[in-house]
């Protein structure tokens, strides 16, 4: 019967939608107990760009949650799109890493076609067409940067598909905090070292003042034909040292039999 | 492809009655080939993106011949449906994945990555319809 039933349907790569209805059922269903789905894993995120006089610094916080716990303290947001161009992700998770990686292949396969060095706009319009395609059902939110022949660029790009060209952005859970930020200390044509303390700055004001970000900072500064990954650049959040030590000292002879004394404790 | 493919096309892209009409060659619902079925499968798209997806290709090249038309003229888009219309006939037999490469060359998509390459591809699929059954449906002898 299986076989007879898949003759007709021409097998198809791509999304699967067969399981949505059964979802939705067990998702009604589920509630109704009074428990609550699987969320998935999100990066309540800070991450920012800004271009500066010699090209673009990216920043981004590194915590990634899923739901109310943090699923990874050391998360890299900072993903490689091609050696000039870096993109920031937030949003959920798999869908920011395999959106970028997809973009990354397809970037790879047109420059080699070109011949050139591929262009920040060229990946902004590919990123735009297939968020939109999946109309927003596809939760990334990016800051594209990077420095072609054009010179320095820096792009948003929200899960819906509309793209903004800026001097610096924001995206994410924490991004109020450091456009906060930003909107008080940037001004154009800074110095490296301005910029990259500017961007940790404003990264280290969403991770103190929003819940989903945390640990440390990452910086990306692309320059023309030169990029500098720190990872880590400042590790804001240092785990806590144990201050006394509650084992029993090596050699400490074991005591094998048991007395119980009951107390009494009038109330 | 099989034949019965080709009307089809001739129809709107997007069927606004039904998503999978159940009835078969005899005009009843045909549980053999296509299951069980039930008024609310084939009222309502289980998700929104259903059918903008599964008429995606479909909806980029019709676009694509129009601006061609409009910029070269209608005898730019009737030779290249021509040439698609030829490449899409090299298949291997019914019950094996076709490459389709001569197909993705004209489209343009060799050079290109998406979801249909990396989510549920036919390539990799662990189901295969049984061979005498796919032939003879393409023959039209079922």
């Amino acid at each position: 019967i299986m076989a007879t039933v898949s003759v007709c349907q021409y097998h198809r790569g791509g999304f699967s939608f067969e399981n949505c209805k059964r979802n939705a059922l067990l998702e009604a269903d589920i509630n109704k107990l009074g428990f609550s789905s699987p969320a998935a894993r999100k990066t309540g995120t800070t991450i920012c760009g800004v271009v500066y006089k010699d090209g673009v610094v990216l920043g981004a916080d590194t915590r990634a949650t899923e739901g109310m716990v943090v699923a990874d303290k050391n998360c890299s947001k900072i993903h490689y799109i091609s050696p000039n161009v870096y993109c920031c992700g937030a949003g959920t998770a798999a869908d920011t890493e395999m959106t970028t990686q997809i973009i990354s292949s397809n970037l790879e396969l047109h420059s080699l076609s070109t011949g050139r060095l591929p262009r920040v706009a060229t990946a902004n319009r590919m990123l735009k067409q297939m968020l939109f395609r999946y109309q927003g059902y596809i939760g990334a939110a990016l800051v594209l940067g990077g420095v072609d022949s054009t010179g320095p660029q820096l792009y948003s790009i929200y899960p819906h598909g509309s793209t903004d060209k800026l001097p610096y952005v924001t995206m994410g859970s924490g991004s109020l905090a450091a456009m906060a930020v930003f909107e008080d200390r940037y001004r154009p044509n800074m110095e490296e070292e301005e910029a990259k303390r500017l961007v940790r700055d404003a990264i280290a004001a969403g991770i103190f003042n929003d819940l989903g970000s945390g640990s440390n900072i990452d910086l990306c500064v692309i320059t023309k034909g030169k990029v500098d990954y720190l990872r880590p650049h400042d590790v804001a959040n240092k785990k806590g040292v144990r201050t006394g030590n509650y084992r029993y000292k090596h050699g400490t002879t074991d005591d094998t039999t048991h007395h119980t004394l009951t107390c009494f404790f009038p109330l | 492809m099989n034949t019965r493919g080709l009307r089809s096309q001739l129809k709107d892209s997007v069927p606004v009655t039904g998503l999978c009409p159940q009835a078969g060659p005899y005009g009843v619902q045909d549980s053999l080939r296509r299951g069980f079925s039930s008024v609310k499968n084939e009222l309502l798209p289980s998700h929104p993106l259903e059918l903008s997806e599964k008429n995606f290709q479909l909806n980029q090249d019709k676009m694509n011949f129009n601006t061609l038309r409009n910029i070269q003229g209608l005898h730019a888009p009737l030779k290249l449906q021509m040439e698609y219309r030829a490449a899409r006939q090299i298949q291997r037999l019914p019950f094996l994945p076709s490459s389709n490469l001569a197909l993705d060359t004209l489209r343009g998509t060799d050079d290109s990555i998406g979801f249909q390459d990396i989510l549920n591809d036919p390539v990799l699929s662990e189901i295969m319809g049984d061979p005498h059954i796919m032939t003879e449906y393409k023959l039209g002898v079922l």
